[in-house]
């Protein structure tokens, strides 16, 4: 029984089969491209399998302007990508924009946000994203359900969320119809540049292509370099907490609490710079559980099914890194921990950007070059 | 009002120490005997069970049972009383009617390993108890039995009818079909027509195959005690009920509860309306906690089922956590209570009460008796190696997630989509995410996996659990300590906002 | 579907189902009780609707959940029986109410 449709003569190689690999696949195979995609086994790291699902603009850019364009783009661009994956293989991803809010549990967090976003427009370059400051009362009106330790909430419009792992399956299922060479049990050890391109090599064989793209997360760091490529990341883990299936009570995603459309909530998140392990640390989990119950009372008997720690693809400031190598042209890094925010951008504009070999400005502003710049006071 | 048995050594969460030497987890022959080692040895030991009574499954509510149950159940549920009596006053605590739901590293203020940390929940109260070495005693589950309309109601397990038949007297009306494979299957069987139960059939899945693969150990299995058993039991069943061998195909039919039961043997199809179909084809570890807690696990390929990997002292390859009985591999009762009392040995020599020659020297007889009561196992595991038309299913619509409602032929289709694995199959299907946590699909799909990708269910491997491996309402988990470094994981700091984070 | 020998009835102890009034004896769960009642389908699945009762009664399978009490989604084989109880179908997802049970 065959799962990869081969091809002897790839015209591209993709390493990583997470979410960032799996939209430049598919947008490289509408491209016209010959795909392949590279990917680990089973139990691997798999950082996009550990996602919140949002599709997120508010607070986005601070420091960095151009990010706020990109991502407002993906949020616009985003009903095209799911239609086009309905088309492609009759999986509805589920997606629902219908604003989101970060809700404060006190003034002094109404106002650390407000400030925040005040910053965010007022910066040089500033690209502004609309958003409401609302009170408890204000909030109530969106949000019945919420409880009076709520002060407040900011409000976007353009934030939405999606369900993942549908769009993840959708993906691969699309690979049939790009006809997309799928390799699983596929790790990469090296790759060694030559003449015509590129050969990368693992326990399962070797493969030449003249082109490749590394999306392979956590695991860039070990490999850009071998491409002349650089991706500094810092450690970041982020716990989650999943609930069984409730009657649907929330339809707006919260930034730290969500119901997806199957009904389990989830509920997140933690930014912890302690990499080295992925034992759940309780404590985390009783401030998460606690901060949600307080927004929205009623979960306090929903039985918690699953606890996860993952890793995020976290680069020095949070914004994704594209660039294309300098010194071995057919090379190419793509990360970001915004992977499903962006999901659109990778799998039209990122795509046609490698296939074309060209980087325009717009994108070669996410190059590692930024991280060399002395931060301005 | 209270029915949990345990007088002086039983405990409620809110009363339990912050501290013990040994935690064992589960009330079951291994951890019964493994708590009473323990503690006899100067352990300050704590024993959890999920029940309201110690006996886990095979002895279940043993200590309520009357002499009518020693006719009943028989003589090797009785021989389960003395185990619990010991235990009740070994000096060891005992928290029943308690889950306990993680297991993690407890470090000391420089973040230096000191032991574990095992989260506990009982009368909606949840606590992080430390504890410097783990016994796990989660024994087995019944293996699953897919087959059309298994979810139905009127569908239940063969281990289901014996808990309520010792917990509560509860005989089956109507017409009782029983089917599968394994020495459980008869000694129902006659455990229910002894008390009264209409068996109406029982159904024998085994393949005919199993018999000439099982004989190179039948010499050894003819000297071991199963055999007197084993011949006066089929005896029993020829007489009393209606035994339809080498049944090959079989499903259950409703509408909206199960109504008939259709089998497929000798080529030719069968039905009889029923009341209750009890299931049953052997047993596999319970592995999700030893699973969630990191252990290394192995496919059995006899047993057809993945267990941890433990050495002579039943310590698995996580240091302090340790697991005996039917979940470090399939043995039976008296092994488990044997294999306890090891782990309970080897438990006290890490923790320095005993030393490692009086450890040695009191293991010596328990391994020698240990050997004697395995002795024919090899020729049960292949004589009851249920048949794959049972494990992997046949017909595609079967239901093999009963949790998320996912079919055999979903499951199929997503390997060739890309899902080669379990976890994978998590992602593509939602499978394993329910509130059982693939206690009841996990086998079936990695056998799935493996026969669509045609590999060994080795090379597939078995979805990866987490914490907690049992549910707790959330606002247990928000009552557990908080710390400020959490909080700043949580919040950052305030004046740098969560906007910042999310960049 | 099940009945009682003789031998091991226990106190009586009488909780309501879906409105209706059960006996069962001290010492049974939730799960057993109905079962003795003759009742085999306890909830409805959330994916489906479809009905579905006690199938392993150890705690592993969860499919003999019920509402206990105004709390949803209560493994009846894990609760033992008390007087008074309110035991409900559990239909479908666990149900959020604006006002949950204290």
């Amino acid at each position: 029984m065959a799962i990869s449709r081969k091809h002897a003569d790839p015209d591209i190689v993709v390493v990583g089969g997470g979410l960032m690999g799996a939209c430049l696949a598919w947008g490289l195979a509408r491209q016209g491209l010959r795909v392949c995609v590279l990917d680990e086994g089973d139990i691997a790291l798999r950082a996009s399998r550990a996602n919140f699902a949002l599709i997120w603009v508010q607070g986005k850019g601070l420091g960095f302007p151009a990010y706020t364009a990109w991502t407002k783009a993906a949020a616009a661009a985003w009903p095209q990508l799911a239609s086009d994956l309905k088309s492609d293989t009759g999986i509805d991803v589920g997606l629902d924009q219908p604003g989101g809010f970060t809700l404060c549990l006190s003034d002094r967090e109404l106002q650390a946000n407000v400030d925040a976003l005040q910053r965010l427009h007022n910066q040089p370059g500033a690209v502004a994203h609309p958003y409401e400051v609302l009170d408890h009362r204000q909030t109530k009106a969106f949000l019945p359900t919420i409880g009076p330790d709520v002060s407040g909430a900011i409000y976007c419009p353009l934030d939405g969320h999606v369900n993942s792992l549908r769009l993840f399956r959708a993906l691969h299922t699309a690979f049939k119809t790009g006809d997309i060479d799928y390799r699983a049990d596929h790790a990469v050890d090296t790759i060694e540049p030559y003449a015509g391109g590129f050969v990368l090599k693992g326990a399962w064989g070797e493969i030449r292509v003249p082109k490749v793209v590394l999306a392979a997360g956590i695991d860039n760091a070990r490999l850009a370099p071998m491409v002349g490529l650089d991706a500094p990341m810092k450690p970041s883990r982020g716990q989650i907490i999943v609930t069984e299936k409730a009657s649907p009570f929330l339809r707006h995603p919260i930034v730290t609490v969500r119901q997806t459309d199957e009904g389990g909530v989830m509920i997140g998140d933690s930014e912890e710079a302690d990499s080295a392990s992925l034992t759940i640390n309780h404590t985390i989990s009783s401030v998460m559980a606690d901060r949600a119950i307080r927004m929205f009372p009623l979960l306090a008997d929903l039985n918690v099914v699953r606890t996860w720690s993952a890793l995020r693809v976290m680069t020095l400031d949070g914004c994704p890194v594209y660039e294309k190598s300098q010194s071995h042209p057919g090379a190419f890094v793509a990360m970001a921990h915004s992977g499903v925010t962006l999901a659109p951008q990778h799998a039209y504009d990122l795509a046609h950007v490698i296939a074309a070999g060209v980087i325009p400005d717009e994108i070669s502003i996410f190059g590692t070059r930024r991280f060399h710049v002395p931060a301005c006071a | 009002m209270t029915t949990t048995m345990g007088g002086e050594a039983a405990h409620t969460v809110k009363d339990l120490a912050d501290a013990y030497d040994v935690i064992v987890i589960g009330a079951g022959p291994a951890g019964l005997s493994a708590a009473t080692a323990v503690s006899t040895l100067g352990a300050r030991t704590l024993l959890i069970d999920e029940n309201q009574t110690p006996g886990g499954q095979i002895y279940r509510s043993i200590l309520l049972a009357q002499t009518a149950d020693r006719q009943r159940l028989g003589e090797d549920y009785w021989q389960g009383r003395e185990i619990a009596e010991t235990f009740l006053h070994s000096g060891a605590q005992y928290a029943p009617a308690t889950t306990a739901w993680s297991i993690g590293p407890a470090n000391d203020e420089g973040g230096g390993f000191i032991g574990h940390e095992v989260g506990v929940s009982g009368s909606g109260t949840a606590r992080l108890i430390r504890t410097r070495q783990v016994v796990l005693a989660t024994g087995a589950l019944e293996r699953p039995f897919p087959i059309p309309g298994w979810t139905l109601p009127g569908v239940m397990t063969a281990g289901a009818a014996q808990i309520v038949l010792k917990t509560s007297g509860l005989i089956p009306e109507g017409r009782v079909v029983i089917a599968g494979s394994g020495p459980l299957l008869y000694l129902l069987a006659a455990q229910l027509i002894e008390a009264g139960a209409t068996v109406a059939a029982v159904l024998d899945t085994m393949p005919r195959s199993n018999w000439l693969k099982a004989l190179r150990h039948l010499p050894v299995f003819l000297t071991s005690a199963y055999v007197a058993k084993g011949l006066r039991l089929l005896r029993t069943m020829q007489r009393r009920t209606k035994v339809v061998r080498w049944v090959s195909a079989m499903s259950a039919e409703g509408p909206g509860e199960m109504k008939e039961v259709v089998w497929t043997a000798g080529g030719q199809e069968h039905r009889l309306p029923a009341d209750l179909l009890l299931l049953h084809q052997g047993v596999v570890p319970n592995v999700n906690f030893s699973n969630a807690a990191g252990c290394r696990h192995v496919w059995d390929e006899t047993q057809l089922a993945f267990r941890p990997q433990v050495d002579e002292w039943y310590e698995t390859s996580v240091p302090g956590i340790a697991i005996a009985g039917d979940g470090a591999g399939i043995r039976g009762a008296e092994a488990a209570a044997l294999q306890g009392k090891l782990a309970g040995l080897g438990c006290a020599a890490r923790l320095a009460l005993i030393g490692g020659e009086d450890r040695d020297r009191r293991a010596s007889s328990l391994k020698v008796q240990l050997t004697k009561v395995t002795r024919g196992r090899e020729f049960l595991d292949a004589l009851y190696r249920p048949s794959k038309a049972f494990r992997v299913p046949q017909n595609p619509e079967t239901i093999v997630c009963r949790c998320e409602e996912i079919s055999a032929t979903q499951i199929r289709a997503s390997v060739s989509a890309g899902a080669i694995g379990p976890n994978q199959m998590k992602v593509f299907l939602r499978s394993g995410m329910g509130p059982c946590q693939g206690r009841l699909c996990g086998p079936t799909v990695t056998e799935l996996i493996a026969d669509e990708r045609g590999v060994s269910p080795d090379k597939v491997g078995y979805y990866r659990l987490r914490f907690p491996i049992k549910p707790l309402r959330l606002r247990e988990l928000a009552s557990l300590p908080q710390s400020d470094a959490a909080k700043v994981a949580v919040l950052a700091d305030l004046a740098d906002t969560h906007h910042s984070k999310v960049n | 579907m099940f009945r009682r020998a003789p031998d091991r009835i226990r106190d009586q102890v009488t909780f309501t189902f879906d409105g209706m009034p059960i006996s069962a004896s001290a010492g049974d769960s939730v799960a057993a009780a109905l079962l003795a009642a003759g009742i085999r389908a306890c909830r409805t699945t959330p994916v489906s609707g479809a009905p579905r009762g006690p199938y392993c009664m150890m705690g592993v399978c969860f499919e003999c959940l019920v509402r206990i009490d105004g709390v949803g989604n209560r493994q009846g084989c894990l609760v033992p029986v008390q007087e008074g109880m309110t035991v409900e179908t559990q239909k479908g997802s666990h149900f959020l109410s604006a006002e949950p049970a204290q």
